[in-house]
């Protein structure tokens, strides 16, 4: 039980990060990025072979880079050539996927078994502490924390205090002389670089990278993003972002506990689908339900003309 | 200050939604003039407001700002140097962020990765209690918890933070109940007199056209038909402005939106 308790958090931790990247584009800003599946991938695949043929250190960025760059391809095709940013985002994870197979050089999966990981030093470096047997646990705990930590200090700089008013209210934005063109660029960019940074620690977490890695990640983290904000609807940044990524540990908790109960791996998908239009559905539901109610207490007609 | 030469706008042109909004107007501000605007509805002055601001690119004629062209800038570009408010006070601010965050990123000072800091704040205290709304005290509440007025005089303290060379005023007391417009307009005074501000006001409010201000303008169908300053303006009053316009334009204002009266009465 203990174990499949830390097994949910340091994936929770994981896909925290890609979390947080919804949480700055999809609550933030507004946008809907759907290239973050491709995205994911593409720090996996930029991470797994720059820790292959580099250092597992260096992935970090350099799957950050990737993702960034990934981001800025969305940015772009939604404020300056003027295409749909739903459909941006969709040309861009389509086009990842030909991009991912070129990062692997052709292949669709690289084995990090041979070579060390961001957690094999951790496990070295650990050895012989009390934090042994939590290695991964440690190095996912500060790195996720670190993410909120800058994320929350800089949302509340002047660029981050803008880029949240482009979602909020873009009039104002371009008020206060400041372009939502730019800040939809640096906070698709930002978002871009901390999904590639949880894809590429997936793949140093369980040692490969491969294709499909990314595929359906945008809705799984949708669906934590939305319980996370069950957590902690009100409150400062901050708040919001340890809600976000309690939301993802607590989403891979249930995850866990329903494979405990003999439900099939296979089902991960549609239960995070259903969380995710559920979420979205209630409160609409909710409004409507007086609307209903009058109408089957039979009061001022059937809803009918 | 303001020189507009020959603006013309036609909007859905070759449809047949096409509508010339503005019609070759030609307009000059003075530093510190403080002109109001007003016309039936569809006569072009939201339009006119919009060719000043950037909203969109004008067919042809030039907009010039202290001297400099502006006729291409974007609209951000242009909002350095000038100041807006609309009729719907929530498209001046960002309802989901608190009043300090709205005033901080209005403020303007500072670069990118500046946050807000001690004397910020209590500037931001210091020019809320000017208001008199009791803003002062909610620096930490997000704007959206803010009625109608509050969030319009927010709006207006955010335009003049960093006092513009001209301030754009569509209606903005138009969605307000009487009381809470009065107030807003008297911070609204209070604030273009203290700084000396070159403003545009469209107003609905004929009483408020003739005493406001140092000059009024009097569109129809995108032209503007009427301009009444000085010693002529002093002395005029709602039936001869009515009179002006039925002699200028040939035929009586429609005036289904316009409040002859002053509001109350």
């Amino acid at each position: 039980m203990l174990s499949l308790i830390q097994t949910a958090l340091e994936l929770g931790l994981i896909y925290a990060l890609t979390v947080l990247a919804l949480f700055l584009s999809y609550s933030m800003l507004d946008v809907c990025d759907l290239s973050t599946d491709g995205c994911f991938t593409l720090g996996a695949a930029a991470g797994a072979v720059v820790a292959l043929s580099g250092h597992p250190l260096l992935a970090l960025p350099a799957a950050m880079l990737a993702g960034m760059t990934s981001g800025l391809v969305t940015a772009l095709l939604q404020t300056r050539l003027g295409i749909d940013s739903l459909l941006a985002g969709i040309i861009v994870n389509t086009g990842l996927y030909s991009v991912n197979i070129a990062v692997m050089a052709g292949a669709s999966q690289v084995s990090l078994n041979r070579t060390d990981t961001l957690f094999t030093l951790a496990r070295d470096l650990l050895k012989s502490t009390p934090l042994a047997g939590g290695h991964k646990l440690v190095v996912l705990a500060v790195l996720t924390a670190l993410a909120v930590v800058l994320l929350t200090l800089f949302l509340n700089t002047r660029l981050g205090l803008a880029i949240r008013a482009t979602g909020d209210n873009r009039d104002m934005v371009r008020a206060s002389s400041i372009d939502p063109v730019f800040t939809v660029t640096v906070g698709l960019c930002l978002s871009g670089a901390l999904t590639g940074l949880s894809g590429c620690l997936l793949a140093q977490y369980q040692r490969s990278a491969e294709i499909n890695l990314g595929t359906g990640v945008l809705t799984v983290a949708l669906a934590s993003l939305l319980i996370g904000r069950v957590l902690a609807r009100r409150g400062g940044i901050l708040l919001r972002a340890a809600g976000a990524v309690a939301g993802a540990f607590l989403f891979r908790l249930i995850y866990a506990l329903a494979l405990q109960l003999d439900m099939p791996a296979y089902m991960l998908k549609l239960t995070s689908a259903v969380i995710v239009a559920l979420t979205i559905a209630v409160p609409y539901l909710k409004k409507q339900y007086p609307l209903l109610l009058r109408a089957n207490q039979g009061k001022g007609g059937k809803g009918t003309c | 200050m303001l020189n507009l030469t020959h603006i013309t706008k036609t909007f859905n042109p070759g449809t047949v939604n096409e509508k010339t909004a503005l019609r070759d107007i030609s307009l000059h501000l003075d530093r510190g003039d403080f002109v109001t605007v007003i016309g039936s509805n569809g006569a072009g002055k939201s339009t006119l407001m919009g060719a000043i601001a950037g909203d969109f690119l004008t067919d042809s004629g030039t907009v010039e700002l202290d001297g400099r062209d502006v006729t291409l800038a974007p609209s951000h570009l242009r909002a350095k140097r000038m100041g807006r408010l609309f009729q719907d006070p929530a498209r001046g601010t960002a309802p989901g962020m608190t009043i300090e965050e709205n005033l901080t990123l209005a403020g303007g000072k500072g670069g990118w990765f500046s946050r807000t800091s001690k004397t910020d704040r209590s500037r931001f205290r210091e020019i809320l209690s000017q208001l008199d709304m009791g803003l002062e005290d909610r620096l930490r509440q997000p704007v959206g918890l803010l009625s109608g007025g509050q969030r319009q005089a927010l709006a207006l303290l955010m335009a003049t933070m960093e006092t513009p060379d001209l301030l754009l005023l569509d209606e903005h007391t138009a969605a307000l109940d009487p009381q809470t417009a009065e107030k807003v307009l008297a911070v609204t005074r209070r604030v273009v007199e203290e700084n000396r501000i070159t403003t545009l006001m469209v107003t609905h409010n004929m009483t408020q056209a003739l005493t406001l201000g140092t000059r009024t303008l009097m569109m129809d169908s995108g032209s503007i038909v009427l301009d009444i300053g000085g010693e002529e303006r002093k002395t005029m009053t709602v039936e001869g402005l009515l009179a002006a316009f039925r002699a200028n334009v040939g035929r009586g204002l429609d005036t289904d939106r316009i409040l002859l009266r002053p509001e109350g009465e």
